[in-house]
């Protein structure tokens, strides 16, 4: 029974419907329907940090706007742990909108009357690009645990191959949140002359050990599902549905807050007028959990989860720099726009923090906000006033300094 | 990177900020700590071409600022400054913000430190109006430049001019420049140390520490 939830969160944005075509067995990337993919390493793997070389790969992508006659509008933007590439446009699978339809559009604070927008499936998910239910193609069998284990550098560095495919030299803004934040910090680092403006957001420079703790716990329930069969439930035709529901419900928590599940839901009780002394779910809140996880499983790939969360949890920037998060960003000439939410406690304000500690220890151009929000960590996915001001105050005066003046976009 | 669109100009500023950016060399890095709103950023930015930073402790003008383009942070004088790599800056200013400081003492080394040159403004304990108000009624003083009540003043760390010059001794600081401005905000005419520390309301200090 499926209760008529309020709007909420972003992150559930797509996770709400009650999609129909899920991602299933052998049909191969649904998520590229409408859109745009792109092979790479077919002459050349591309050497990953497990120390494996992947090749051929696809990158399925979209873009929106219009890419100027200098290629120097461009804006990269980084989807997080469960988000996609369809960040402005109908999700294929769930047809609802866009991810981030609230920032990104004509006249919002990432204008596509303006820039040219371009946000890439990671390597590793399960909307296009290549990741663990795609076909291995030394056995014409899904990858499932046989593909390789990637990190956010891995998902970097194919991003790179796709912004050179488009033949742009340097992108004007790489943003992000969450994931998509790490993502940034990692594109900062590794790449700083061809990134005018970094924006992460909600991020870390490294995931923490309670964030690592929430992943396990998702993927322990994927695969103490049954019908994981070992990450062959593809081949099994099978799906874990019951464990990637559970761990998407216990990931669900961490997004929100305690302030906004209370205003949400409080102890309210879920069609009923009275306990029931069982186990159905009594409460509104246990009602949208389970309804989240129901969704989820529509349109997500339950071992594109191990991996990406695994990608996550390998996560540490100064690690790569000699322990020292300010090595990796040392003279760097990208200005950064750091942003973090009151009420988040999976990405505080602290971890933000330490990222704008770094730039200052190098004396990098970084503005720093912290934007005053009750709805937790998905609060980067909602229409935040505050948000959207700071944003859009930011990437206009970074356009300024770029010579990116309005109408210079030509169509 | 072409610099910031010199078509929009900056809003003119008050006569201390005035004075103070008149001490920047256009074209240079500046850290502006306590840049409350972002005025002098602003300004400094459209007018002398600097490439400018702030530093600002309430949250609500960091984002305002940011909105307006600036490069800001937030931050507290008394405990950020030490993050900066030393030289990072040519100017590193602090206006009419060093007595609401814990430690103001630390937060000039550091500003010398990170500056090559820094810039302190701060109102002066050894006003006339201010001796005379302690002396007649025997109150602490109210006066234009420090408007709150004692129990409600931030201002915790209050100096004279003369308390000054000699902090800076102290520290092996130089004075590289200093100025007093009147209560009607026009800088004072007499430039000698006594007349500036009874007549200044406000005195800007540029300041090097080699």
């Amino acid at each position: 029974m499926v209760m008529d939830h309020p709007r909420t969160e972003g992150a559930d944005r797509q996770g709400a419907e009650t999609g129909t075509a899920g991602p299933q067995a052998t049909q191969q990337d649904p998520g590229a329907r409408g859109g745009l993919t792109q092979e790479f390493g077919r002459e050349t793997p591309m050497p990953l940090d497990c120390g494996i070389a992947l090749g051929p790969f696809t990158l399925a992508y979209q873009t929106y706007g219009s890419l100027n006659a200098e290629k120097s509008n461009a804006i990269l933007v980084c989807h997080a742990l469960t988000g996609d590439q369809h960040m402005a446009s109908t999700h294929p699978v769930t047809g609802k909108e866009g991810w981030w339809s609230e920032i990104v559009g004509p006249g919002l604070p990432l204008d596509t009357d303006r820039y040219f927008l371009i946000c890439v499936n990671v390597l590793g998910g399960c909307m296009g690009s290549t990741g663990p239910k795609s076909i291995n193609p030394a056995t014409g069998e899904p990858w499932a645990l046989d593909f390789p284990v990637i990190t956010i550098a891995d998902m970097v560095r194919a991003q790179k191959l796709l912004i050179d495919h488009l033949g742009i030299d340097k992108l004007f803004c790489v943003i992000g949140g969450s994931m998509g934040g790490m993502q940034v910090l990692e594109w900062a680092s590794r790449y700083p002359e061809k990134v005018f403006a970094a924006v992460p957001i909600a991020t870390a420079a490294r995931h923490t050990a309670q964030n690592i703790a929430f992943h396990e716990v998702g993927r322990q329930a994927i695969m103490a599902d049954l019908d994981w069969c070992g990450g062959r439930y593809i081949s099994e035709g099978k799906n874990p549905d019951r464990g990637l529901a559970v761990a998407r419900m216990t990931a669900h928590i961490t997004y929100l807050s305690e302030p906004a599940l209370h205003r949400k839901f409080g102890r309210r009780l879920q069609d009923r007028n009275s306990l029931t002394f069982g186990f159905e779910a009594d409460f509104q809140v246990e009602s949208y959990l389970r309804h989240q996880g129901a969704a989820f499983v529509q349109r997500f790939d339950a071992n594109s989860y191990l991996y990406i969360t695994r990608a996550m949890d390998y996560f540490d920037l100064a690690q790569e720099h000699g322990g020292k998060l300010a090595n990796a960003f040392r003279d760097t000439p990208v200005r950064f726009c750091v942003i973090s939410f009151t009420s988040d406690w999976l990405f505080p304000t602290s971890e933000n923090r330490d990222i704008v500690h770094a730039l200052n220890a190098c004396a990098a151009d970084v503005s720093f906000v912290e934007i005053e929000s009750d709805a937790g960590h998905d609060a980067f996915l909602l229409d935040e006033p505050e948000f959207r001001d700071t944003l859009a105050g930011f990437i206009a005066g970074c356009a300024e300094h770029r010579g990116l003046t309005p109408g210079a976009s030509s169509p | 990177m072409s610099p910031l669109d010199t078509t929009r100009t900056a809003k003119p500023l008050r006569a201390d900020l005035q004075l103070i950016a008149d001490m920047v060399a256009p074209g240079s890095r500046v850290l502006d700590i306590g840049c409350g709103e972002g005025a002098l950023l602003e300004y400094l930015a459209r007018e002398r071409r600097v490439i400018a930073r702030g530093m600002e402790l309430s949250q609500k003008n960091v984002n305002a600022s940011v909105a307006r383009g600036l490069s800001v942070i937030q931050g507290d004088a008394d405990t950020d400054l030490g993050d900066y790599p030393s030289g990072a800056f040519d100017y590193a200013i602090l206006s009419l913000t060093l007595q609401a400081t814990r430690d103001p003492r630390e937060v000039v080394e550091q500003m010398v430190r990170i500056g090559r040159h820094a810039i302190v403004s701060f109102p002066n304990f050894g006003h006339w109006r201010v001796r005379l108000g302690l002396l007649l009624h025997g109150r602490m003083p109210v006066t234009g430049a420090l408007p709150e009540p004692w129990y409600e003043t931030p201002n915790i760390h209050l100096c004279t001019v003369k308390d000054f010059v000699a902090l800076c001794a102290d520290c092996g600081i130089e004075i590289e420049e200093a100025l007093v401005l009147n209560d009607r905000q026009h800088r004072t005419g007499p430039n000698t140390p006594r007349l500036a520390n009874l007549l200044g309301e406000k005195a800007i200090f540029r300041l090097k520490k080699d």
